[in-house]
């Protein structure tokens, strides 16, 4: 069993202090490197939703990295490999979640690595780091 | 200072001349750290002395501090233009994305001047800054125009939009500019000057990250701060119930203005009171951007249309206390649904609530003693607790089809110079009056720099019975060292909802993460200056402190309070605040 990050939507308020502790992990300040994103429905006034890695097994957008940037781990989800990455995107697109975002300042995506970091800084439980449960 | 922090950057944009530019200001965030210290230099530069506050040389000036973005309960955006309202200094504070939209961008500021022939917004991403036609958007109410530029704009979710609805567009003195929905740059007219300029709307959001070299100590302060605005219970009051909470007690205390002050109370507080719209209506919270505290409380009204009972709109509507004093106890209104219903309206068309709450007071009241008529009212009978009578009156105000309305749509000082009843006519420094009625209330409203009762604190003072009354020396003191003190907090620019987590220590700390080696000695030297600062404008422009103080209405003291004060009282205080300012 392994720990992933389990979001309550209608918990969230949008404060996202997620994104900021995911981008403080890179030692920067701000929201745009974020593995983790907070955005409206269509509006504030119909509240959130949080994107963030289900931690696949067989995860889509390693498999669409031509240059294996992106590794497979064990129990799910994918390790970084900034090295290897050309900056194609094409894993932006591999996942139906869009999950997968775009770091413009590097050309780079933004993976989630699971490490739950951002979880103790949500002040309502609208995400937790939890076993990961079929359903 | 940070080195290369992109806060020194000022954006310029001459809507006349359809041109921007960017200057290095670093000598002036270095001096005033940001946010209200920033502004204030700039509007002194950027506005000329007597400058119509319609016309193009009243610029709107927005700025953020070296905090924002950085820590968390930082999260607000300081407004500078100089008011349509009261002639003077335009000071307004909002959060909602705003700040960290700004920062992110790239920018200390944004210094918006001139007046487009044409309705424009300005979209700015990152350094990408374009007008934009808005001519499809002009006569929009607030909200659509938030749903047209969500589908039109890039940056879904760190964005702000900013935007004004029919009320700015017609100049109506006191209209707002609303911000991601539910927060405002709401008082002394912002939204006034965004409609002088045909500027309908402002779209922001930036892709930059900010590096610090003690990262350790960073860490540390950020992780205090959250462990207080999420445990000690400092924050609870805004997060549980909310700013209401205090709708009842201070209806209890009768000194919660009700029926345009005719007294200090509601009978029927209860079916208004923060627990009645919290268990019956009270949907969710939302946060601004980097604050854990979700004090936006709101409510979700269910109605039905008229012509279809089986089809329903159902809206989330934000409430807080200021707006259930202002469309609900002064207006007489006994029904938190009808309070919600006035909500709504007063956010389509984007008035400041406060303002125009109290604008419809008056003319009840004024009708009510017969000194204006449906002659006046365009056909309407204006009434307490007729909350459908106050939505079509709102609407007039905008629409302005005679010069009563016309008259409304300048402030009830305006209004009563015109018609009458200025003895019940509330403001203070032109400014509509807030919700709290007690002396030294009145005394924060009057020597505050903005008149808002956020400037220093005066309300808290002075609601209860059992309290001694401060002497006007103490309570000025107290006044004055408080609103010194925000100065500090809105140049930074911290929520003054946070004033009770970011003690002087702990921002002389946060500061020092940011390249400032500060004592709290050299804030309160910094704040003053700048309080000094807002005063000269004020007087620049023609403000006269005297004067205001013989046109308060007299309705204060009638209306008993539970401390009791009088115009001597007021009076003394107001000298004592003029010696005081010297000494700044």
């Amino acid at each position: 069993m392994t720990k992933r990050i389990i979001v309550d939507i209608d918990l969230c308020v949008g404060c996202q202090l997620c994104m900021f502790a995911c981008v403080r992990r890179k030692k920067e300040i701000g929201t745009s490197k974020s593995a983790i994103q907070v955005k409206s429905v269509g509006g504030v006034e119909r509240g959130f939703i949080v994107v963030v890695c289900k931690k696949c097994i067989d995860a889509p957008c390693a498999k669409a990295c031509p240059t294996g940037a992106l590794m497979p781990k064990k129990n799910g989800g994918v390790k970084f490999i900034p090295e290897k990455c050309l900056g194609c995107g094409n894993c932006v697109k591999a996942c139906s979640l869009g999950a997968v975002f775009w770091d413009q300042n590097e050309n780079k995506p933004s993976i989630c690595s699971n490490c739950g970091y951002c979880v103790k800084y949500c002040p309502y439980g609208a995400i937790k780091f939890e076993e990961k449960e079929k359903c | 200072m940070l080195k290369k922090d992109p806060i020194k950057n000022v954006l310029y944009v001459d809507l006349t001349k359809r041109d921007m530019w960017i200057e290095d200001k670093s000598e002036l965030f270095e001096k005033y750290l940001g946010g209200a210290g920033v502004a204030i230099n700039l509007l002194e530069k950027e506005c000329p002395i007597q400058a119509d506050a319609l016309g193009p040389d009243n610029p709107a000036i927005f700025a953020v501090g070296q905090l924002n973005a950085l820590y968390p309960l930082a999260s607000k955006t300081v407004a500078m233009f100089k008011s349509p309202l009261t002639g003077n200094l335009g000071e307004s504070h909002c959060g909602g994305r705003s700040s960290i939209a700004i920062r992110m961008a790239g920018y200390g500021a944004i210094v918006i001047k001139g007046t487009s022939e044409t309705p424009v917004y300005l979209s700015i991403h990152d350094d990408k800054v374009k007008l934009r036609d808005a001519s499809t958007l002009w006569g929009l109410q607030n909200d659509t125009v938030g749903r047209v530029l969500r589908e039109q704009e890039a940056g879904a979710g760190t964005r702000s939009i900013m935007r004004i609805g029919r009320a700015g567009e017609e100049m109506v003195s006191y209209s707002t500019l609303t911000v991601e929905t539910y927060r405002h740059f709401g008082r002394l007219g912002l939204g006034t000057v965004f409609g002088s300029k045909k500027l309908k709307a402002l779209v922001i959001s930036g892709k930059q990250g900010l590096k610090l070299q003690n990262w350790k100590l960073y860490k540390k302060l950020y992780d205090e701060l959250f462990e207080s605005a999420t445990t000690s219970g400092l924050m609870k009051k805004y997060h549980d119930i909310g700013t209401p909470i205090n709708v009842k007690p201070l209806s209890d205390k009768k000194l919660l203005p009700t029926k345009n002050l005719q007294q200090g109370y509601l009978d029927e507080i209860e079916e208004i009171s923060g627990e009645t719209f919290a268990k019956n209506f009270l949907g969710r919270r939302m946060s601004c951007a980097h604050c854990p505290v979700s004090c936006v409380h709101l409510a979700t009204l269910k109605e039905a249309y008229t012509e279809d009972p089986y089809f329903h709109k159902t809206k989330n509507i934000g409430y807080d206390y200021e707006l259930i004093f202002s469309l609900g106890s002064m207006l007489g209104i006994t029904s938190a649904k009808q309070v919600l219903q006035i909500i709504d309206e007063v956010e389509a068309l984007g008035f400041d609530a406060m303002s125009v709450g109290v604008v419809l007071s008056w003319a009840t009241e004024m009708m009510e003693k017969g000194l204006i008529t449906t002659k006046e009212t365009n056909g309407l009978k204006l009434q307490w607790n007729d909350s459908k009578t106050y939505i079509k009156a709102l609407r007039l105000i905008v629409n302005q089809p005679n010069d009563f309305f016309k008259a409304l749509a300048r402030g009830v000082i305006y209004a009563a110079s015109k018609y009458g009843g200025k003895n019940f006519a509330l403001a203070f420094g032109k400014n509509e009056m807030p919700g709290y009625h007690t002396g030294p209330a009145y005394v924060g409203y009057l020597i505050g720099a903005r008149h808002s009762h956020l400037d220093n604190g005066g309300y808290a003072l002075g609601q209860k019975a059992s309290e001694k009354q401060l002497t006007p020396k103490q309570l000025v003191e107290k006044l004055v060292t408080e609103e010194v003190w925000r100065q500090i907090m809105s140049s930074l620019v911290i929520c003054f909802f946070a004033r009770g987590i970011y003690k002087p220590e702990m921002v002389v700390d946060t500061l020092r993460t940011v390249g400032y080696d500060l004592t709290p000695e050299d804030l309160n030297k910094i704040g003053k200056e700048i309080l000094k600062k807002k005063h000269e404008f004020k007087i620049r422009e023609g403000f006269n402190i005297d004067r205001e103080v013989k046109e308060i209405p007299q309705r204060i003291f009638e209306t008993p309070a539970p401390v009791p004060f009088d115009i001597n009282f007021i009076k003394e205080s107001v000298e004592t605040f003029k010696n005081k300012l010297k000494e700044l």
